[in-house]
C-alpha cells in the first residue's frame, strides 16, 4: 500500500494517514454495471462525503465498504491491509459501524436497548454466562452501559432513554440510529442519508452531532447525503459519482467548480 | 441578642457552614447529581474537598477579595460547589438566568464587573465571548462540559477540573493564604449577588449579606422543621434567590442532600426517582402537571375514569381536613384510605410526591382548585409570600393553616405594615443591604428605618392574622367609574382553565375590561386531536373557530365567577381575542420567571387593545419574534375579536371603601 501522509484542513485540524482505500472497485449486478472503476481513499479522522444524483450507486458503494456487497472486481485496503471478502459482521468488528437510509432500529425495543445493541460486537461472554447474570456477563453489561450512558449524554438523549424507539418521531430515531452506531465506538463510521427526510431545524441538529463526533472522538466518517448544502458545509473532501462513474474528487470548492459535477446535477443539453 | 452579632452560633459564612457539616456529618450526602443514567453522590466530607480544590485553583487564577464571579448554568452540583468556592475566597458569587439572551448577560457582566465567568457548557461560553468585547474587565472563563470546546482558543479560557487540579497540587503553597481568606468574611459582609428579573426596567443587583442568608435559612429551616436527611430536587434557575435559599442556605444550615436533575428536560423523571420531602415549585408547574393528568385521565378507560372522579371527589371534600388536623369520621377516614390504596397513591408516586413533607409554591397566586387538588391527595403544599430584596421568605403558611387565598403569617423575625394605600412592607434579618451600584433605587425601596417596599398590594385578615394579596400595588387601578380593577385577580381565574396558559386583563381607566388570551398548545392540542380539528401551526390552532367557542365558555363562566365578588365585579371581561403567539420572555413580554410584563404588552399590541375597545369583529397584526438564537422574525395574523357575555351588576358604588 502506498504511503499517503496527512494533510490541514482550513480550519487546522490535521488529519492522519489513510485508514482505507478503494482500488479500482467494479460492482455488477449481471449485466449493470453500478459501479465502475472507482478509487478513492479515507483519511483518518476526517468527514469524506459520497454525494450524487439519484442511481448514481452511492449507496453500492457504502455497502462495499461495509461489507454487505462483494465487489466484482477491485481492492479493499483498510488499516494498511488488503480486506479480503467479509461478512458484515466481520467487517463490524474490524469497527466499522454505520446507520441505515431506512431507519433500522429495533421498534419495540427501548432507545437504551437499542443503543446496548450497537455493544453487542464488543461483549464476549457466553451464552450460559449471560442467561444467568452471572460472572463476566455482568462484568460486561456494566462496562459496556457505561459506553453506552456516554453516549446518550452526548447525543442528550437521556429524556427519552427508556422510550420505545416506535414512539418517537422520525428525527429523533435517526439520531439513536446514530448513537448505536456510536455505541460501537467504531474507528470509521458509514452515515448512509443521514439527514434525508429531516426539516432545517433537525439537520442542523445533525450536522452539529456530526462534527461533535469527529470532533470529540478524532472518528472517521463517511457519509452518503443528497443534501448538497450540508455535505459542503460539514465535509472535508468529496467524491462526486453518477452513473455508477467517479467524475469528481476534492474539498468542497473544487468540486463546486468542477464542471462534470455542475453538469451531473444540474443537467447538460446531450 | 449578642450571639447575632456574632453570628447564628458563631457561623458566619457558607464556608463555616460547609467545615461544620463536613466535621458533623461527613458521610452523610451532600449533593447528588444523575449523571450517564446512575445517581452520583457526595458526601459532605467530598464536597468539601471539591470545594476547597476549585477555591485553590481559583486562588491562583487570581480571585480577590471582593471580586465578582459571574456563574452561568443549569443546576449542577459543580456550579453550586463553584459559588462556595468564591465565597471561601472572600468573592461575590453572581448567578446568571442561564436562558438570558446575550444583551441581557452583557448588562449582568458589566454592571457587576465580573473578573470571572463560570460557565456550564458551550452554549453559555458562546455567549460569554459574544459579548466579551463589551466588558474589559474580564479576564478569564471556566468551562464545566468540554463538549465542542475542544478547538476554543484556551488563552482566557479554561476547563473546571483543570482548574481544581491545579489547586489539588497547589495545596501546601496556597493552603495558609486559603484559610486566611476563609476567615474574613464578616457576618455583614456580602454573602451572594442576585440580578432581580425586573417587571419594570433594567435587572437590579440585590446585594445579601451573610447575615441576611443565615439568619433567614435559620429562621425558615426552624419553622418547617428542616433537618439532615431532608431531599430536595434543585431544578429552578440558579440565579434566582429561592433556589440559592433552598439550595445553598437551607441545605448548608440544616445539612440536607441537594439533588440536581440529569438535564432539565428530564427533571419530571428525576423527582420520581428522588421523591423529594421538602419540595417548591412555582404555581405553572403545578398547574403543568394537574393538566397533565386530566389530558391522560380523559384519554383512560371508563373504569379508571370512573375510580378517578369518585375517589376525586372524597379526596376534595375529607383530604384537605385529614392534613390540617381536623375532626373526620371514621367511615370517612376508611374511605379516604382505601383512596389511598387506589388512586392517590399511585397518583402521588407518578408525580413524584409521595415523600413530601413540606411543600411550597410562591412567585404568583395558584389557582384554588389546583391548590386544593393537591391538598386533597394529602401532599402538605403550602404557600409562601417572598421577595429577592427580603432572602425570599416575607410570609409563609404554618402546618394546618393553609389556604388557598392567603399567603400566611408573617415570618419568623418579619415584621409586616400595611401603608394607606394598601401597599405592603415589611422588615427582618433578611432585608436586603443594597442594590448594587444603584443607590437611588435601594432609597426608593428601602427607607432608614428598615421598611421594605414589596410593590404589591394587600391586607391583614383581621380573623386568621394571614396577609392577602391583591396584585401588584401599580396594577391595582381603577375604571373610569372608579370600580376597583384589580387584573391578576381575573387572570387567575382565567388560567385555572388547562386550556389557558397565560391571560392578560386590561381596563384601568376604561369603561370596561377586555383580555388577551394565550391557549395551552398541550391541552388544546390533545383537545384538537380527540375531536379531529386538523391544524398545521400554533396560530392555526389558536385561530379556529371552536377553540374560540371553547374559550369563550371560558371566559363567561369566569364572569360569573367574578360577578359574584362585590368588590370585584367590574372586572369582568367584556370581549377578548386568543392572541398568534405565545407571550415569551425572549421578546421581553414575561419576564423570566414567567411573569407578565403589562406595560409592554400594552404597548407592543396596542392595535390589538384598540381594537379590543374598538367595534370591530377581526383585527391585522404583525409582530416581531425573537427565535432562541437571537435572530427575529415577523408574524402576521388576522384575529377574530369576540363579545364575552357579563353579568350584569348592580353596583352601589364602591362597596364601603
Amino acid at each position: 500500500m502506498k504511503e499517503v501522509g496527512g494533510y490541514l484542513t482550513p480550519d487546522g485540524r490535521q488529519i492522519g494517514g489513510t485508514l482505507m482505500e478503494m482500488r479500482n472497485i467494479t460492482l455488477r449486478f449481471g449485466g449493470l454495471v453500478a459501479i465502475e472503476d472507482i478509487s478513492f481513499d479515507i483519511h483518518e479522522g476526517e468527514i469524506r462525503a459520497i454525494i450524487g444524483p439519484n442511481g448514481a450507486g452511492k449507496s453500492s458503494m457504502l455497502n462495499i465498504i461495509s461489507g454487505f456487497y462483494t465487489p466484482s472486481a477491485g481492492e479493499v485496503w483498510y488499516k494498511g491491509s488488503k480486506r479480503p471478502a467479509m461478512k458484515p459482521y466481520e467487517v463490524a468488528r474490524m469497527g466499522v459501524a454505520r446507520t441505515f437510509q431506512n431507519i433500522a432500529l429495533f421498534e419495540g425495543m427501548t432507545v437504551l436497548e437499542n443503543v446496548m445493541t450497537g455493544r453487542l460486537t464488543h461483549m464476549h461472554a457466553g451464552l450460559l454466562s449471560q442467561a444467568m447474570w452471572w460472572g463476566k456477563a455482568r462484568a460486561e453489561e456494566i462496562e459496556n452501559r457505561e459506553v453506552v450512558e456516554k453516549v446518550i449524554d452526548f447525543l442528550e438523549i437521556q429524556k427519552i432513554r427508556k422510550t420505545p424507539v416506535g414512539r418517537l418521531p422520525y428525527g429523533l430515531k435517526k439520531r439513536v440510529e446514530l448513537a448505536r452506531a456510536l455505541a460501537a465506538e467504531p474507528s470509521l463510521l458509514l452515515l448512509d442519508e443521514p439527514m434525508a427526510g429531516m426539516n432545517v431545524e433537525e439537520k442542523e441538529d445533525m450536522s452539529r452531532f456530526i462534527l461533535d463526533v469527529n470532533d470529540e472522538f478524532g472518528t472517521t466518517i463517511a457519509l452518503i447525503e443528497h443534501d448538497m448544502g450540508v455535505v459542503m458545509d460539514i465535509s472535508d473532501r468529496v467524491v462526486v459519482m453518477d452513473y455508477g462513474k467517479k467524475i469528481g474528487d476534492g474539498t468542497p470548492d473544487a468540486v463546486r467548480g468542477n464542471q462534470a459535477v455542475i453538469d451531473a446535477y444540474l443537467g447538460v443539453a446531450h | 441578642m449578642a450571639i447575632l452579632a456574632e453570628g447564628a452560633e458563631g457561623l458566619r459564612s457558607i464556608p463555616a457552614l460547609l467545615r461544620r457539616n463536613a466535621e458533623e456529618h461527613g458521610a452523610d450526602p451532600a449533593y447528588r447529581e444523575k449523571e450517564y443514567g446512575i445517581w452520583q453522590s457526595w458526601t459532605w466530607a467530598e464536597t468539601e474537598e471539591e470545594i476547597e480544590s476549585l477555591a485553590l485553583g481559583l486562588l491562583d487564577l487570581g480571585v480577590g477579595p471582593g471580586d465578582f464571579v459571574a456563574v452561568i448554568g443549569h443546576n449542577r452540583p459543580c456550579l453550586y460547589w463553584a459559588m462556595v468556592a468564591v465565597q471561601m475566597l472572600g468573592a461575590v458569587p453572581v448567578p446568571l438566568y442561564q436562558d438570558a439572551a446575550a444583551d441581557e448577560t452583557e448588562y449582568v457582566l458589566v454592571h457587576c464587573g465580573a473578573r470571572f465567568v463560570i460557565a456550564a457548557d458551550q452554549e453559555q461560553v458562546d455567549k460569554v465571548i459574544e459579548v466579551q468585547a463589551a466588558c474589559p474587565q474580564f479576564e478569564e472563563m471556566i468551562y464545566l462540559d468540554p463538549k465542542g470546546l475542544r478547538k476554543y482558543d484556551h488563552t482566557h479560557l479554561r476547563a473546571y477540573r483543570d482548574v481544581q487540579e491545579t489547586g489539588r497540587r497547589l495545596r501546601g503553597e496556597l493552603g495558609a493564604e486559603l484559610a486566611r481568606r476563609r476567615a474574613m468574611p464578616g457576618y455583614d459582609d456580602i454573602c451572594v449577588m442576585l440580578y432581580t428579573s425586573g417587571t419594570t426596567g433594567k435587572p437590579k443587583g440585590v446585594m445579601l449579606s451573610n447575615r441576611n442568608i443565615i439568619e433567614t435559612a435559620k429562621a425558615s429551616a426552624g419553622f418547617d422543621h428542616l433537618q439532615v436527611g431532608e431531599e430536595v430536587l434543585a431544578y429552578l434557575p440558579m440565579a434566582w434567590v429561592g433556589d440559592f435559599i433552598f439550595s445553598i442556605g437551607q441545605a448548608y444550615w440544616a445539612g440536607f442532600c441537594v439533588n440536581c436533575p440529569e438535564s432539565p428536560e428530564t427533571m419530571m423523571t428525576d423527582l420520581r426517582e428522588i421523591a423529594p420531602s421538602y419540595y417548591f415549585a412555582p404555581p405553572r408547574v403545578f398547574e403543568t402537571q394537574l393538566t397533565q393528568i386530566m389530558i391522560r385521565m380523559e384519554d383512560a378507560s371508563a373504569l379508571k375514569r370512573r375510580l378517578f372522579r369518585h375517589f376525586m371527589a372524597v379526596a376534595r371534600r375529607v383530604g384537605p381536613r385529614i392534613l390540617d388536623g381536623k375532626p373526620v369520621s371514621v367511615p370517612d377516614r376508611l374511605h379516604y384510605r382505601l383512596g389511598e390504596v387506589l388512586v392517590y397513591g399511585p397518583l402521588k408516586n407518578t408525580l413524584g410526591l409521595s415523600r413530601v413533607r413540606v411543600g411550597y409554591t410562591a412567585g404568583e397566586a395558584i389557582g384554588p382548585e389546583i391548590f386544593d387538588f393537591y391538598r386533597a391527595l394529602g401532599i402538605n403544599l403550602k404557600q409562601l409570600y417572598g421577595q429577592t430584596e427580603a432572602s425570599v421568605f416575607i410570609t409563609q403558611q404554618p402546618d394546618g393553616e393553609v389556604r388557598s387565598d392567603t399567603v400566611g403569617v408573617p415570618s419568623p423575625g418579619v415584621e409586616i405594615r400595611i401603608a394607606e394605600n394598601g401597599e405592603v412592607f415589611y422588615r427582618s434579618p433578611g432585608v436586603f443591604v443594597e442594590y448594587y451600584k444603584n443607590a437611588q433605587s435601594t432609597r426608593d425601596t428601602k427607607d432608614a428605618e428598615g421598611w421594605v417596599a414589596t410593590g404589591d398590594a394587600g391586607f391583614i385578615e383581621e380573623e386568621s392574622g394571614h396577609l392577602r394579596i391583591i396584585d401588584r400595588a401599580k396594577d391595582v387601578g381603577a375604571m373610569a367609574d372608579g370600580a376597583l380593577f384589580a387584573p391578576k385577580y381575573v387572570e387567575n381565574k382565567l388560567k385555572f382553565y388547562p386550556n389557558i396558559l397565560e391571560a392578560v386583563v386590561m381596563g384601568a381607566g376604561r369603561d370596561r375590561c377586555v383580555a388577551f388570551i394565550n391557549i395551552d398548545l398541550t391541552a388544546v392540542g390533545n383537545w384538537a386531536e380527540r375531536y379531529t380539528i386538523a391544524y398545521a401551526s400554533y396560530q392555526e390552532l389558536a385561530g379556529h373557530p371552536s377553540v374560540l367557542d371553547m374559550i369563550q365558555g371560558h371566559v363567561e363562566e369566569v364572569n360569573a365567577s367574578v360577578a359574584q365578588d362585590d368588590m370585584l365585579s367590574g372586572c369582568q371581561v367584556h370581549r377578548f381575542l386568543v392572541l398568534h403567539k405565545e407571550l415569551d420572555a425572549d421578546d421581553g413580554e414575561l419576564t423570566r420567571t414567567r411573569k407578565v410584563r403589562r406595560k409592554i404588552i400594552g404597548e407592543k399590541f396596542a392595535d390589538l387593545v384598540e381594537a379590543l375597545y374598538g367595534g370591530a369583529e377581526s383585527v391585522y397584526t404583525e409582530t416581531e419574534v425573537t427565535y432562541e438564537d437571537g435572530r427575529k422574525g415577523r408574524i402576521k395574523a388576522t384575529l377574530t375579536i369576540r363579545d364575552a357575555r357579563v353579568v350584569p351588576v348592580t353596583r352601589g358604588r364602591m362597596a364601603a371603601e
